[in-house]
């Protein structure tokens, strides 16, 4: 048999192993497996790879990419290119956070449980809501887990009203969630930028669990939360709004307008765009909705001793889950990433928060002016914080081709999710320098006008 | 391990203005979006913590002192797969070339990514012995979830959607089968175990009728046993038109040796995080990656990736029901996978899977005689022991034995799962533990049998090592305080 640098076994202990357990070899301990099943001869996938070989050909696999560190990047469209605190890695790279399972025993697991109620703390006081869970999958999925919630609390709804301003993957995994509920995920039309009041009026019944928004929403804009509030009082449909949350440091708590549930994702703070994921959703709550929250969620107790410590508590998962009445099927959160975004916050603090919002704010107008300057015009007609939406006289693609060449990654093609032609939507972070985005402009001027 | 008496929130040690980050300078002119905004202008500062950096490095660690990781000890948690996390593998999913990479960019400037999707997509495959796979799902259940959406698309398309409604879950099965069969709109039905374990083959032939949807089998079982007549029961659900899923928690006991595509099944999921070496994270991110057989691959979710000539590209399956979550997955935990599988190679793959089979068999000869260990028959990566007799005998239980393998360094097995055994512990070393180590947890698990029976006391108290003692979770359940903020308001943080 061959080695391998993970398998400690060597073929004396197999067979001393074998000795005690009574068996004269491993293929008598697999006897239950039918022949018929077998996997006949070595599986077809290429052969091993030592640990200098390998690191060749996952770097190998790595240089073939175009990175944020390599050419100035104006692409965010929910996922965002921000400077990560070098702590942060230092941290999550500690075996006793990277490797541990999920906290079953609270008694050898404190750090985990109190780096996720802080965590759920932090979430709480950014969105205004009563409490938090520790996380879910992603910003979008935790739009389908809060549809779920409200289908499951508001009695007799059979619908959610999704507004085309929310992310078009958010909507689009609300649908599959109601596919699989059995419920109708309806969409409100735009009205320019914003979500168009009228038409949710019009869809409004008292079949509806809840109203979906985002906040600033998928073109930067700054939804009328109070306005879409005020059309749902009297009614038993909840409002959930999905935040950056990076923008509530600057922008009023969705709690002030009576959000009843609040998701997005924690992305921007400390955590690397990775293509799409590992990334952290965060699903905010009233306290009236504290029973019905899915995945897990930590609260502080005393051990035998009185002294302070923490437990996951309402835990409705796994072993304890009401199998049958079961609302939402979630076993995981992101922790490890809730902890990233957990220690982000808390190199910002209080006042770094507002600081990065405003860097986010001064450079995504500045770009914007800059554009209009150069006689774009950009299509946000309320006021807009990290992204905004322009329209181009050229195909969005063969323009970030264009762009790429000269050395940008440019932003993205939300001429489907606007509803017109060329519309492209930018993003500067507070790592865009001034020269980053007056070249910038100028290569747009070149390629797209 | 250290274990400090550390017990400070991160907030009871934030001071005005201290501040672990500054800001890039700014080069451009500041823009008052606040008074644009009128009443969406934040009126109250979020109290974030103010710390500075060395104070944040103290904290966490001091926090993760208070914690158990893999290279803390043996982490013999049944089920979950506490395998070895390999060191390289952060080190490659940190690379810049795919750390700082967008999923919206232009797929030609990505090649590299799309290349590590579609590689780890054959590999899942082919260990699978399926035709189709998806990486989409975010963990287990996502992807059970993900696979049962699969079928309700594919009954919807043949006309038998309303007829259709029953999913058979056999007694043994993880929690979340039930949950999901339910959050993909269809009702459930348990199948009993046989006193072997294993599951009854006459209840299903029983039961199965029209408006069955499908079966969930977990394979290997919870209960640590090969189900032998896995075949036979997919059979069963195939010839009465419907459709059969295997929770593949358990793929480290199996791989190179069978795989579900060979037992007929329609469906599987991976927990690329346990099977592939993960890491876990203290409860994420996994990744639950699906693979499928011919009849269901266009319902998957997606997009996924194809190769054309040289060229990777993104795909949509045909009939997809659409998508379960962002972009392409757990982008991140699916490197680590693709190179956890090339560190092994086809040889490998199979030993991973035959030596944890052996270590888990080998701790329970070790200890069977000390406990009750039901099912008489060899035993895949998990294997379970009951404390019914002393619990009876000397009121200690399961649990308390977990507690006081915590006060010996060892992490708990998992406890009173599945729910067909009484009192139970479900043990899995997995391959990664030397003979040393398994020695080294075997007699630790007999001097708590004499322990039961010379001092039931010390057990039933267990732990008394560790940072903190049991804790009341009656009370947080009770009167649940789930912020820090709440904590202060009820005077219970400072």
């Amino acid at each position: 048999m061959s080695n391998f640098r993970y398998l400690p076994n060597t073929d004396q202990d197999r067979k001393a192993m074998l000795e005690t357990i009574g068996a004269a070899s491993i293929d008598e301990i697999y006897k239950d497996v039918p022949e018929s099943a077998r996997v006949q001869g070595d599986l077809e996938i290429p052969e091993a790879l030592s640990e200098y070989e390998l690191t060749k050909y996952m770097g190998g696999l790595a240089a073939k990419n175009t990175t944020a560190s390599q050419k100035p990047f104006f692409l965010g469209a929910g996922i965002y290119d921000h400077h990560i605190p070098s702590i942060v890695n230092h941290v999550i790279m500690r075996q006793e956070f990277l490797t541990a399972y999920v906290p079953y025993q609270p008694e050898v697991s404190q750090g985990e449980l109190q780096a996720l109620f802080e965590w759920q703390s932090m979430v709480a006081e950014l969105t205004g809501m009563d409490l938090a869970n520790s996380g879910l999958y992603d910003g979008y999925n935790a739009v389908a887990e809060a549809a779920n919630l409200a289908i499951g609390h508001v009695k007799k709804s059979s619908k959610v009203l999704v507004s085309k301003g929310l992310h078009p993957q958010a909507q689009e995994t609300v649908a599959t969630y109601a596919f699989g509920r059995d419920y109708e995920a309806e969409s409100v039309e735009l009205d320019g930028d914003v979500t168009d009041l009228e038409d949710l009026k019009a869809k409004l019944s008292d079949d509806v669990a809840a109203v979906i928004v985002q906040y600033p929403n998928f073109f930067g804009s700054v939804e009328d939360l109070a306005a879409v509030k005020e059309l749902l009082e009297d009614t038993k449909t909840l409002l959930i709004v999905s935040s950056n949350p990076l923008a509530l440091g600057k922008l009023e708590k969705p709690s002030e307008f009576g959000a009843d549930i609040v998701v997005g994702d924690v992305q921007p703070f400390g955590i690397p765009m990775s293509f799409g994921g590992p990334h952290c959703g965060y699903l905010a709550v009233t306290s009236k909705l504290m029973r019905k929250i899915p995945s897990r969620i930590v609260g502080q107790t005393v051990d035998e001793d009185g002294k302070r410590g923490f437990v996951m508590t309402l835990s409705t998962r796994e072993q304890h889950i009401r199998r049958e009445k079961a609302t939402s099927n979630y076993s995981s959160n992101q922790a490890l990433y809730a902890l990233a975004s957990s220690i982000a916050m808390t190199a910002y603090g209080k006042q770094g928060i507002k600081d990065l919002a405003q860097a986010n704010i001064n450079n995504t107008h500045y770009l914007a002016k800059a554009l209009q300057d150069q006689g774009f015009e950009v299509l946000n007609k309320k006021p807009f914080f990290n992204e905004f939406v322009v329209k181009l006289g050229k195909d969005i693609r063969e323009v970030n081709k264009a762009l790429h060449e000269k050395g940008f990654v440019g932003g993205f093609d939300a001429s489907e999710a606007f509803g017109e032609d060329n519309v492209y939507l930018l993003c500067a972070t507070e790592k865009r320098t001034k020269a980053e985005m007056d070249e910038f402009v100028a290569a747009l001027v070149e390629v797209a006008k | 391990m250290i274990l400090q008496d550390y017990d400070k929130l991160i907030f009871e040690i934030s001071q005005d203005g201290h501040t672990g980050y500054d800001m890039p300078k700014s080069e451009v002119e500041e823009y008052d979006l606040t008074a644009e905004v009128g009443q969406y202008a934040r009126k109250e500062d979020a109290r974030l913590p103010e710390v500075s950096e060395l104070q944040i490095l103290r904290h966490y660690t001091a926090l993760s002192n208070r914690n158990f990781g893999i290279e803390s000890g043996p982490y013999p948690l049944g089920s979950c797969t506490m395998k070895y996390n390999p060191k390289i593998n952060e080190d490659v999913a940190a690379l810049d070339g795919f750390a700082n990479i967008h999923p919206s960019q232009d797929p030609d400037t990505v090649q590299g990514a799309l290349e590590v999707m579609y590689e780890l997509q054959e590999s899942l495959r082919e260990i699978a012995k399926m035709d189709a796979c998806t990486l989409q799902p975010a963990a287990g259940a996502h992807g059970e979830l993900a696979a049962i959406l699969a079928f309700k698309a594919y009954f919807e398309e043949i006309g038998e959607a309303e007829q259709r409604k029953v999913i058979l879950i056999p007694d043994s099965a993880h929690g979340t089968n039930p949950a999901t069969a339910v959050v993909a709109g269809f009702d459930t039905l348990e199948i009993p175990s046989t006193p072997e374990g294993i599951i009854d083959v006459e209840a299903v032939r029983a039961v199965v009728g029209p408006d069955t949807a499908g079966i969930m089998i977990t394979q290997p079982s919870t209960a640590g046993l090969f189900e032998r007549d896995a075949k036979e029961i997919v059979d069963i659900i195939h010839e009465a038109g419907g459709l059969c899923y295997m929770d593949g928690a358990n793929m480290n006991a199996i791989m190179g040796v069978t795989a579900p595509g060979l037992l007929g099944f329609d469906a599987m999921h991976y927990n690329l995080h346990k099977t592939m070496s993960g890491p876990h994270g203290g409860g994420g991110p996994g990744s639950g990656a699906i693979c499928v057989n011919d009849k269901l691959a266009k319902y998957l979710p997606g997009p996924n990736v194809v190769k054309n000539g040289d060229k990777f590209e993104f795909e949509m399956p045909s009939d997809s029901f659409g998508r379960v979550k962002g972009h392409f997955g757990n982008f991140g935990v699916n490197v680590r996978a693709l190179t956890y599988i090339r560190a092994y190679g086809p040889k490998g793959i199979k030993q991973v899977a035959e030596d944890a089979v052996l270590n888990a068999n080998y701790i329970r000869a070790r200890v069977k005689d000390h406990f009750d260990a039901p099912f008489d028959n060899y035993n895949m990566n998990d294997f379970v022991l009951s404390l019914t007799r002393q619990k009876k005998e000397n009121n200690v239980n399961a649990k308390d034995v977990g507690k006081r393998l915590l006060d010996y360094g060892i992490h708990a097995p998992t406890t009173y799962f599945p729910l067909i055994v009484e009192e139970c512990l479900m043990v899995e070393p997995t391959e990664t533990e030397s003979k040393s180590d398994l020695d080294f947890v075997a007699d630790i698990f007999i001097k708590i049998a004499e322990e039961i029976e010379t001092d039931p006391e010390l057990v039933r108290t267990a732990p008394h090592n560790t940072p903190v003692k049991r804790l009341d979770e009656a009370g947080a359940a009770r009167k649940p305080l789930l912020t820090y903020w709440a904590a202060l308001e009820a005077g219970k943080a400072e």
